[in-house]
Order: C-alpha cells, then structure tokens, then sequence
C-alpha cells in the first residue's frame, strides 16, 4: 500500500509547529480524505473545517505545498509524494486552531457593501424586463462559494495586512456582480474607490490563478470597476464632455 | 480586523514560501523578456539608421515624420532639431510605449518580474510598506501618485488605435514595389510585405483587445441589448481580451523582429524573397 507523509501546521494564534504524519493512500483520494485519516488514526485532536467535500461549500480552504487550495478538490494523485506535503491554514486571517482561521471578517466588510437597489419594476405586476445577454455577465460572478482563496491569495491582505483598507478580490467580484446588474441603479464607485481600496489591487491576477470555481476575477471584475472608477474619478475629457452635454 | 481576540499569522519575508514548484522562473522570464524586448526597441530607436529598406518600414519609426526617404511626411529633419536628441522616440513612440507601459497586463507582469510585488503568488516580498507615500517609492500602489497615473491608460488607447491605422497603410505600401528601371510602383509581394503585415495584424489583435476599450465600447455599460452595434463590439473586443497577455507578448516581439527585418535588409545581410 503506498503512504504519503504530510507535514501539517499544529497550532493556534500563540505558536504551533508543522508536525509530520505518514498515512496510507488510496485509490481517488483527496487531501481531505488524507487529513481526516490523520485525524481519525493519529490526530484525533486535529482541527479541520469542512463540508460538503464536493468543492461547493468552500469551507475547506488551506494551503497545499504552499498553494491556496480546496482541500477536498485537490487529488493526491496531482501532488508529489516522494517528499512531504505540507498542509497550512490560511495566512490572511488570524489563526484559530490548527487548520482553522477565522475569516468573520469577511462576512463583516460583506456588510459594509452596498446592497441591490433595483429600478422601479417595468410591469405593474411588479416584474421586469431583462435580457439573457445583459444578465450573461453577471452570471460568472454568482458561481463564487466564498471559499476565500482569493483573499488569501491576495498580497495586500496576506503580507501587507491592509483589512481596514482594502476588502479583496472576493469582494469585488460581489460588488460588481451587484454593479453591473441591469437592474441595479446603486453607485458603488466612490466606495471602491475609497473606503474599499480597489487602488491597492496591482492586477497580478492571483486571485483569478486561484479560484476553484474559475471566476475570471481580475479580467472580469476587477478590471471593469477600475474602468467604471477612472470615469468617474480619473478621466477630465470625460467630465468636460458631461459638462457640456448635460450626459 | 474585526476580530480582537486573535492577530494575523507574521507577514513572510522575501521569497518565503512553502510552494515546491519552480515559482520563480516565470517571473525571472518575463523580466528578461521584457527587458531584452523593450530594451532593443529603444536600442533601435535611438539608434536612427537603416531603419526602411524600399517600399518597407520599420514600425519603431511610423510614421516617419521626418527623414529622407520617400516615407518622410514632412521632409528632412528641421535644422533647429537637436542634433543628440532622436526624434522616433520623442515624437512617435511614447504613444505605444506608454500604451504598453500602463497596459493591465504589462502592469501585472512587471509588478511581479521586476519589483517583486509580490514575485508570484503566495511569495513573500521585500516591501514591508504599501502605504503610498510618493516620496518613498518602496510604498507605492496604484491608488496614489505616481502610480495612480496609470489611469491614463484610456488616452495612450486613443493613439494606439491611430497606430494601427498608420501601420496597416504601411502595410499597403508593403506591397508596392518600386521598379528600378522604370520608376514605377507595381504590386508584389515579398516576405517583408508579409512580415510588416504580420506587425500590423498582431498589432491590431493586441490594441482590440484591451481592458479600456472593452469598456469604452460597452463594457461601462449594465445594458447593451438595445444597443446591437455596442453590444457586438463588446463581444468582439471581449473575444480578443481573451488571449490579451498573447497578443502583447506576440505583438511585443514582432514589432521586434521587423525592425530586425527591415534593418538587416538595409544593411544588406539579409535579402527580401519576392514570392511574385
């Protein structure tokens, strides 16, 4: 039976160690699969979020080889084994307990986002109309499970630790899933621009090199914000010509 | 944070990592190419010879404002010109060089290959500081002087697109050949007519496809169904923005290698294959 050595953060916030771990591997596999072994054999004091184990929930979030990833989508198949594999919690967000961090804070800057404001209905049933094409861009940013790989990922978060500053890839895909909505009629670009420090994204597109759901994050998002916030901000053409012309 | 009860894991140090793979060879090969591209087409610039052979143009010199070749818009250079200072690089390629320079993906790729900022993905970098202080070019970011002028991308799109239609005219005269003994033009195709169409095509590819102008022609928009014309060009424009980092790297070393082209052809090293 072939074994795979696995070297896993042990810890919480005050200190811990990468402790070393050699367990059976079979066929199919996962890394989750490897660390609940471990936790089932040797660890059994080993703290590891999860879920649907199907790379929909994305609570399983860590770092495989030093690479933000889905513990539960990455086959042990794909990792090399003849040295170990280190699993780590992610570095963004305060440490909890071994392979848990707490990533409230999230779900607090989540807050702080302007929500859906959506035109008057067009019909007096109180529908609308929309069209699939204009609904078609949106559409990729829905696909996020917020496993928040993305912010992991992101070096102002991660090495900068810029929270209060800057709110992260994953939280500007969420804005411009609700910018550019057809139906929405919020302005959420003085907020990008200032308090949610979209300036601070320098476009290395690791988000995008990481997300599990394929979520063309600085392409698609990003880059189409910056564009909405240098209209609104940073091109004086423009604001002459909507001086002259009143539009 | 929201959380008091914990702090953040203490920040990496440069080129901390856990990866295994070879994480640094991209971005040491980006930075060399990047170098030796950008590097070489200053060369040439600079350099202001044999830089048209007949009906051929190098692209680091189109349009030729002034010269003394029949590609010269405006005649000979001025007399009042400074002799030391190269007018290719003053009066033409700042326009593409800043293009390619405030470019989302050129941003992208020297961030990482030439400041480390960070030097890929889950690597520790050297700045411990990204507050943007102008003063202190160790804590620059976009959303503060002096890079906050990358903003300006949209402007240096406007001249990029004249570009493309200067260089796709000096692709028809590619194909117009003069007659030595007669004097006359007459239509041919050589392999420079190839290689200069080639520039303008790949040229074309990279500047349709970019970030501004997928937003100018609809993208700054929520809806384009009422608006078919905006609505295709987005599509269009999308469509290349797919492949937007091979366009630039393709365009990027083609407008290299036809100045090559041209260059040596003027030297007389290489000799230009009439297909007819």
């Amino acid at each position: 039976m072939a074994t795979a050595t696995f070297k896993i953060w042990r810890g919480d916030a005050d200190g811990g160690e990468l402790k070393e771990y050699t367990t059976e591997l079979t066929e199919g596999m996962v890394v989750l699969d490897a660390v609940h072994q471990i936790q089932a054999e040797q660890a059994h004091d080993m703290a590891v979020r999860w879920n649907c184990k199907a790379g929909k929930c994305g609570s399983c979030s860590a770092e495989v080889n030093g690479q933000p990833k889905l513990m539960c989508m990455t086959r042990m198949g794909d990792l090399p084994t003849d040295r170990p594999i280190t699993v780590e919690p992610l570095k963004a967000f305060p440490l909890m307990k071994d392979l848990v961090t707490d990533v409230s804070w999230n779900y607090e800057v989540k807050k702080r986002i302007r929500p859906f404001k959506p035109r008057r209905p067009d019909f007096e049933d109180g529908s609308w109309e929309m069209h699939q094409s204009d609904v078609d861009r949106v559409q990729e940013f829905r696909k996020c499970i917020e496993c928040y790989l993305c912010q992991d990922v992101c070096h102002v978060l991660r090495e900068h630790h810029m929270h209060d500053e800057f709110v992260g890839p994953r939280f500007f895909v969420h804005n411009a899933a609700l910018e550019m909505h057809p139906l929405d009629t919020e302005d959420r670009r003085e907020d990008l621009r200032t308090s949610q420090g979209i300036g601070l994204c320098n476009i290395t597109k690791c988000c995008t090199k990481v997300c599990p759901e394929g979520i063309t994050i600085t392409d698609n998002a990003i880059i189409p914000l910056k564009e909405r916030i240098v209209d609104q901000a940073y091109d004086p053409v423009r604001k002459l010509i909507q001086l002259v012309t009143g539009r | 944070m929201a959380s008091g009860t914990t702090s953040l894991p203490v920040r990496s140090t440069f080129g901390q990592t856990m990866r295994t793979d070879s994480w640094w060879a991209q971005p040491v090969a980006v930075g060399v190419g990047l170098v030796f591209f950008f590097g070489y087409l200053t060369w040439a610039a600079v350099q202001g010879e044999y830089y048209t052979f007949g009906n051929y143009l190098s692209p680091a010199y189109s349009p030729e404002l002034f010269g003394d070749t029949p590609h010269a818009l405006f005649g000979p250079l001025p007399t009042w010109w400074p002799a030391w200072l190269p007018w290719a690089p003053v009066l033409i390629l700042w326009a593409p060089g800043g293009f390619r320079a405030t470019c989302y993906y050129y941003r992208g790729a020297y961030y990482k290959a030439w400041f480390a900022d960070p030097p890929n993905c889950s690597v520790g970098e050297p700045r411990q500081s990204y507050l943007g202080v102008w003063w202190k070019p160790a804590t620059w970011n976009e959303r503060s002087f002096p890079l906050i002028m990358q903003n300006m991308h949209r402007y240096f799109l406007f001249f990029a697109l004249i570009f493309i239609v200067i260089l796709s005219y000096d692709a028809w005269r590619a194909l117009w050949f003069i007659d030595p003994a007669t004097g006359e033009e007459t239509l041919g195709l050589g392999v420079g007519t190839l290689v200069v169409t080639l520039n303008a095509i790949l040229l074309g590819g990279y500047t349709l496809g970019c970030h501004s102008l997928r937003h100018l022609v609809g993208g700054g928009l929520d809806v384009l169904f009422d608006k078919p014309i905006r609505r295709t060009a987005h599509a269009c424009v999308g469509c290349l923005n797919r492949r937007h980092m091979l366009w630039a790297w393709t365009s990027l070393v083609w407008v290299c290698f036809t100045d090559l082209y041209v260059r040596m052809l003027a030297m007389g090293v290489w000799t230009d294959w009439r297909i007819f």
